[in-house]
């Protein structure tokens, strides 16, 4: 039997051999459908677009942990369907886009990407959710010269990294984010003792790192940090570490069901009563309205989209927009959820990063996203817009302070741009 | 498998066979069919792995390079239940923490090359064997422990390790996890990048399966059989339960740590998230729906846990995870030997009609 096993390791041997003699594939690069323009833009990769459709593919965690990120979708594909049916696309271009799952898990992104550019033939990655799917697949954008496109990320490294062209996130970096509220400290309270709860992945990381850089050299402290996994039931025990910690700040660097934890603890114990700012990703109503709007009045956050839920924007044009639009194009979807007016928000940046190409192509969409100034997206706050440059790869860097009042967060302050503030932010 | 031609196991067989059966066969069309049959039911097993080889050594030529990358992660995953067959299938024990040693050698290939440069093939065998290690430590409890105690000791491997790889940041990269260079083809090969890595992940499957093969035809073999078959007449036969029991686990945990390894070639990225406990039970589900205890379970598993999912998104957007659920439940209602056992089933009834006809 020994002999048996040998030989037919041989014979496969010599099978790989024989086939590697043969030669590889001919063009291993493009796949069988790769096109290249001619005229002005000469050379430049057409593939997925014609004159008359462009055709998207996002991947997002529509099953799994990280699921309920599956509305964002949903608001996009809201988005292309109006614009398709009536604004006759993107500069006569019907949208197609092709939503695939990735569980949250990147070794199916890489694969679900993979599928997409090489056997969808998109023109794009319009959006990769999460941090580690993105890392996973942002190598091989690049290898295969596809952009992707506002990435549904906020770590700083989308915008950082100079080795990756063809990737560029959107929403504000948790930098930025963290910029933002040391900027409110050093102007309120410019002696301010800071107790941080934080989410113990990049995300919760990348802001308090951010949070950290900022504050030095002012009289601000951070004097206790705990952390909390995504997989703890709750973070109880946290908040009363923290509140032995004396101090006066508390920030709330947290997702969804952890925020609505931490902001109940913090009602509950009447003794400790610091300042709370909570960050943007747990700042949603939906959150604060199990805690009780009595027991979260006064607490901080920032923000840079219109928020569906805020009666600020009743009559705002954009939202009228919207309401009406989601109900025509996705009945089954809810237009209060955020999500899908963030999906919408970010659809409608595309579309203006589109129009504005030189070229229709993959390296004309490529540098059309690195070179916006001041585009304004009219679900963005009055005063945000989107600008990228040659060492700028962020697109939203401005956000506003807001505070909570009564049943909803009231805008104050101006919006602050942290780019002038702080200056650009860079690798480490 | 028992091939009773001790000589040549080559695809040579069946053509010789037939040449011989030629002369023998005195009457016309029938007889030499008759020849022919038997031949090939004599030798079917190898002819199906000869063939099986040789359209695998074929394919990365014809495929485009995504569908190449699907077949590499097959074999990967291939590879790993491979090792947990081993266990569940021919040992008897359960286990719900295979992922975690797919992650030690995912993460121990992935560290060696983040901070030492170590060449990727290099990796493969220092992986495999901390991931044996671990496994050997870790059946330590599987000596005394059985049934639902043993899943849940099993199950909390995979469970602690998530935060455990997100504590110990300067190492492991903490949750951002590593990014990391993939083997580049050498130039005398040829081949694109996806076709040497489809070959590397082959070749490492063939000599897995020939080593899970020998393991399984010999002592060892025949004792986790008893073992699983019945445990107190298996010890009056003189088999040492401890030791083959904690055996089983470490050679389980050398193939997925293996598999693990080439994972991180394939991938070029590694982060807890891709270790969840998920990864675990889709494995023990991968290795179920395959086929316990056969040794093409392993790989209609690696088909299954790759495609299934996708397959499942075709059939409706909205909710993949229930028509997976239900694929599982059909599958299971359909074969319940697994997709080996269906197979060998329909190979059967086959070649009873080739007879009869």
């Amino acid at each position: 039997m020994r002999l048996s096993a040998i030989g037919r390791t041989a014979v496969t041997a010599g099978l790989l051999l024989a086939a590697a003699a043969c030669g590889g594939r001919e063009d291993p690069g493009a796949g069988a459908g790769a096109t290249t323009a001619a005229g002005g833009c000469q050379g430049q990769q057409t593939t997925g677009i014609t004159d008359t459709g462009i055709k998207l593919g996002g991947i997002y965690p529509l099953s799994g942990p990280a699921s309920a990120y599956g509305a964002i979708p949903k608001g996009i594909k809201a988005y292309f369907d109006y614009v398709n049916a009536e604004q006759n696309g993107i500069g006569g271009r019907k949208v197609e886009f092709v939503v695939r799952d990735d569980g949250y898990q990147p070794p199916k992104a890489v694969e679900e990407a993979r599928r997409l550019v090489e056997q969808e033939q998109v023109f794009a990655l319009f959006q990769t959710l999460g941090t580690p799917s993105t890392t996973a697949t942002w190598d091989y954008a690049g290898q295969r010269k596809v952009p992707q496109v506002f990435v549904a990320t906020g770590a700083s490294k989308w915008g950082t990294d100079t080795r990756h062209p063809w990737t560029i996130g959107w929403q504000p970096n948790y930098v930025s984010e963290a910029r933002v509220y040391a900027q409110y400290l050093k102007q309120e309270r410019p002696d301010a003792k800071v107790a941080v709860l934080y989410q113990n992945d990049d995300f919760g990381k990348d802001l308090l790192g951010g949070f950290r850089k900022a504050i030095e050299g002012s009289g601000i402290t951070v004097v206790a940090e705990q952390s909390y996994e995504v997989s703890d039931p709750s973070v109880d025990p946290q908040m009363r570490n923290l509140a032995q910690s004396g101090a006066d700040v508390l920030l709330n660097v947290t997702t969804p069901r952890f925020g609505s934890q931490a902001l109940a603890a913090d009602a509950r114990n009447t003794k400790w009563n610091p300042l709370h700012i909570v960050n943007n990703v747990a700042a949603s109503i939906t959150v604060l309205r199990p805690v009780g709007f009595e027991n979260v009045q006064g607490v901080v956050s920032a923000t840079y989209y219109k928020d569906p839920v805020d009666p600020q924007w009743e009559n705002d044009p954009e939202m009228t927009l919207y309401r009406a639009k989601l109900k025509q194009y996705a009945p089954d979807a809810d237009p209060s959820v955020p999500y899908h007016a963030f999906g919408w928000a970010v659809a409608s940046s595309f579309h203006k990063t589109m129009e504005a190409a030189k070229c229709p192509t993959r390296e004309g969409l490529r540098d059309s996203m690195r070179n916006l100034s001041g585009v304004e997206v009219g679900m963005l706050l009055p005063g945000v817009t989107m600008s990228t440059g040659p060492d700028d790869g962020f697109p939203i860097e401005s956000m506003r302070l807001m505070r909570f009042k009564g049943e909803r967060w009231e805008l104050f302050g101006e919006v602050i741009d942290t780019r002038r503030e702080f200056g650009p932010l860079t690798a480490d | 498998m028992s091939g009773p031609a001790e000589t040549a196991g080559e695809p040579m067989t069946a053509e010789k066979s037939e040449t011989v059966g030629k002369p023998v066969a005195a009457g016309p069309a029938a007889g030499r069919r008759g020849a022919l049959v038997r031949a090939v039911t004599a030798h079917r097993g190898r002819l199906a792995v000869a063939a099986l080889l040789a359209v695998a050594c074929y394919l990365p030529f014809q495929l485009v390079p995504f569908h190449v990358f699907q077949l590499t992660m097959v074999l990967v995953y291939a590879v790993a239940l491979l090792g947990l067959n081993l266990l569940v299938g021919h040992a008897g024990q359960i286990s719900l923490g295979h992922g975690a040693f797919f992650a030690v050698g995912a993460y121990g290939t992935a560290i060696m090359i983040d901070r030492w440069d170590a060449p990727h093939l290099a990796t493969l065998p220092v992986a495999a064997a901390a991931a044996f290690a671990l496994g050997l430590a870790f059946g330590l409890p599987a000596v005394r422990l059985h049934g639902l105690y043993l899943a849940l000791v099993t199950l909390a491997i995979a469970v602690f390790l998530v935060p455990l790889l997100k504590r110990f940041e300067s190492v492991t990269g903490g949750s951002m996890g590593l990014t990391l260079g993939k083997p580049a083809p050498p130039a005398w090969t040829g081949l694109a990048e996806d076709q040497w890595l489809y070959f590397l992940a082959l070749a490492v499957a063939v000599v897995t399966f020939l080593l899970a093969r020998g393991l399984l035809r010999s002592r060892v073999g025949r004792a986790l059989h008893a073992v699983r078959d019945d445990e107190a007449a298996a010890e009056v036969m003189g088999v040492r339960l401890s030791f083959h029991k904690t055996l089983a686990f470490a050679w389980s945990a050398m193939f997925a740590g293996a598999a693990g390894s080439v994972y991180t070639w394939v991938i070029g990225f590694v982060s807890p998230d891709s270790f969840s406990v998920t990864l675990s039970i889709t494995l023990l589900a991968g290795i179920v729906v395959g086929g316990l205890g056969s040794l093409a379970g392993p790989l209609l598993g690696g088909l299954f846990v790759m495609f299934v999912p996708s397959i499942s998104q075709d059939v409706n957007e909205a909710a993949p995870g229930v028509v997976f659920g239900l694929l599982i439940i059909a599958v299971m209602y359909v074969a319940p030997a697994g997709l080996a056992g269906l197979a060998a089933r329909l190979a059967r009834s086959t070649m009873r009609i080739l007879r009869k006809g």
